[in-house]
């Protein structure tokens, strides 16, 4: 027999202590997409300065990356890509049936391992700016 | 039984579409941090290092399928999230052919920027 739980609506962000761990995936997966899409409009702005000639493009690229605050945002978009991939594949495998029993651990594993990935990657990111 | 609580039957294109690109997607962003962070030091990248690069022709190809898949996937995804929050009539509408319009102007300058760093005019 499948069984269905009602949850209430993730929408309604005002009863988000209520939240179970399917929810929170929901709503990182939603956040990190938006950022992931912001990002990818500014990466092509950013980038288009190659169309104004090819010193413009490079000053513009490594003017940008003596920013150590820059440093910083690409260690959050890191963080954020990691996420938004390890729980895409997560939910491309409940798509497909698998693991669907252990979804709430694979969640977490997702957490833990975007984690991990981040901080060993702190030192490259932040090599020679700081 | 597990089967029996799976999703993965046709839903339409664009849940077909959003669920391919995710696949192609994990790959070639993961490779991408890799090569431009860690391989290449985004600090070093220098227009003549992207323009080498971009003049491989599976290199070129697949930074193109890059930009393009992703702004598919992301343009969809926000519209599928605006309609997850429950938006329709007009509002729906608008941010419909908004974000098409969106994604097609997106779509275009990644084509035209790719061309010119790999030096290709037509």
């Amino acid at each position: 027999m499948s069984q269905s739980y009602d949850r209430g609506l993730v929408e309604d962000f005002g009863r988000w202590t209520e939240f179970s761990a399917g929810m929170w995936a929901w709503i990182f997966h939603k956040f990190t997409g938006w950022v992931l899409v912001g990002y990818l409009f500014t990466h092509i702005a950013v980038l288009s300065t190659a169309m104004s000639g090819p010193e413009v493009y490079t000053s513009t690229l490594q003017g940008l990356e003596s920013l150590l605050i820059v440093r910083f945002l690409e260690v959050g978009l890191l963080a954020v890509a990691v996420f938004h991939i390890l729980n895409g594949v997560r939910l491309l495998l409940v798509d497909l049936g698998i693991g669907l029993e252990s979804q709430d651990r694979s969640f977490y594993a997702s957490l833990i391992l975007t984690g991990a990935i981040v901080v060993a990657s702190v030192p490259t990111f932040l090599a020679g700016a700081v | 039984m597990s089967q029996r609580y799976s999703s993965f039957e046709p839903k339409g294109t664009r849940w077909l579409l959003q669920r391919l690109t995710a696949a192609f997607l994990v790959v070639v962003l993961a490779f991408h941090f890799m090569l431009l962070h860690f391989v290449n030091h985004a600090a070093d990248v220098t227009f003549a290092g992207t323009q080498m690069r971009m003049q491989t022709a599976g290199y070129f190809v697949t930074m193109v399928a890059f930009g393009l898949t992703a702004t598919f996937h992301g343009v969809n995804g926000v519209y599928n999230a605006l309609v997850n929050q429950g938006i329709d009539g007009t509002a729906k509408a608008v941010v419909k052919y908004g974000l098409v319009l969106a994604g097609l102007l997106l779509a275009v300058q990644i084509v035209r920027l790719s061309l010119v760093m790999a030096g290709i005019s037509l």
